[in-house]
């Protein structure tokens, strides 16, 4: 039991190589072009891997993807250009997040088309509360037969 | 009124269940090439014989091919290679090989031990032509038609089953259009 903080400090000092797995660094000029790269890299998905972004990707192919976004930030490439490069050779599955057209228009409005749905039915629900309220409980008439009936009723309690 | 709407969550939950029902059965780790319809993209690399010959998308003109995909580190291009070498012979498909991220000792040793199905192989030591193809994990078939156009990309194995149910098919149809 006393070697175990030695035996811990021994694996946090060997656990400092895996963290640095992704080995691979690329000179930028500024610090906003470095910014654009992560936000690139991090917006691409790797086609090998199921759901990982090309950032977090060991795989051989998201390496090349990493690969070409930077050669083609050095050319001065566009955002649009670089991902539509790789678009163009894996498909829309690379990509994050899907541009609006007429295929993709109802995943991007659903959100709204929910939340304006709720709204009108949590709407629906108080307006028809409301005019429930507003009706008279009972028509004069309605109310005449309800004493009656009660006063029957305690008619037969008090015989009791 | 009221009674029919009573039966709408019944109707949903059967719709829901019908859309997610449709896609249990496919594989996720399978993607459509964007390619299919295009040309092969341009390329000028070595033929894996001979350093001296430089190979171009030409290769495709004249006659359906298949394009595989394969590298001595891959795996599966072991498993499916008995099956290239019946197509390649038994059955006279045109099988042109493109040889990825490999060296050329061990391209060759995989094919003195296994044999070659491959009219030509196309060597992409660095990966430039398999990154435009869009080759995510070897192997890789492709249907290139006597155009050298792309008609489609099956990922993973060769075997009977994908031949007859897919590939020869597309290859039927390409034979058919030319």
């Amino acid at each position: 039991m006393r070697l175990l903080p030695a035996f811990l400090t021994v694996l946090m000092v060997l656990s400092g190589p895996a963290i640095a797995e992704v080995s691979e660094v690329y000179d930028f000029d500024t610090r906003a072009e470095e910014q654009r790269y992560q936000q690139l890299i991090s917006e691409l998905r790797c086609p090998k891997c199921q759901n990982q972004n090309i950032a977090d990707s060991n795989a051989p192919i998201s390496k090349d993807m990493r690969d070409e976004v930077y050669r083609m930030m050095q050319e001065g490439a566009s955002n649009d250009q670089i991902v539509g490069a790789l678009v163009d050779r894996f498909g829309e599955f690379v990509q994050y997040k899907p541009p609006v057209d007429n295929r993709t228009i109802l995943l991007w409005a659903f959100p709204a088309i929910a939340t304006i749905g709720g709204f009108l039915i949590v709407a629906g629900v108080v307006w028809r509360a409301r005019r429930r309220e507003d009706e008279p409980p009972l028509s004069a008439e309605d109310r005449a037969r309800a004493e009656q009936i009660l006063a029957s009723q305690s008619d037969k309690a008090d015989r009791r | 009124m009221k009674r029919v709407l009573l039966f709408l969550p019944l109707v949903i939950a059967v719709g829901v269940g019908i859309f997610l029902f449709a896609g249990l059965g496919k594989d996720p780790t399978k993607l459509e090439s964007v390619l299919i319809g295009k040309p092969v993209p341009e390329f000028s690399l070595e033929s894996l014989d001979n350093p001296e010959v430089q190979l171009d998308p030409s290769v495709f003109q004249g006659e359906v091919s298949l394009l595989n995909v394969w590298a001595e580190w891959c795996p599966s291009c072991w498993d499916e290679h008995e099956y290239l070498m019946y197509l390649a012979r038994e059955q006279g498909v045109r099988i042109v090989g493109l040889n990825y991220k490999d060296q050329r000792e061990s391209a060759f040793r995989f094919l003195n031990r296994l044999g070659n199905p491959y009219e030509t192989i196309i060597f992409d030591p660095k990966g430039t032509l398999g990154f435009d193809l869009g080759v995510y994990g070897a192997p890789e078939t492709f249907v290139i038609d006597a155009e050298g156009v792309v008609r489609y990309r099956h990922v993973g194995v060769v075997n009977q089953k994908v031949w007859e149910e897919v590939l020869l098919p597309v290859i039927a149809q390409a034979r058919g259009n030319s």
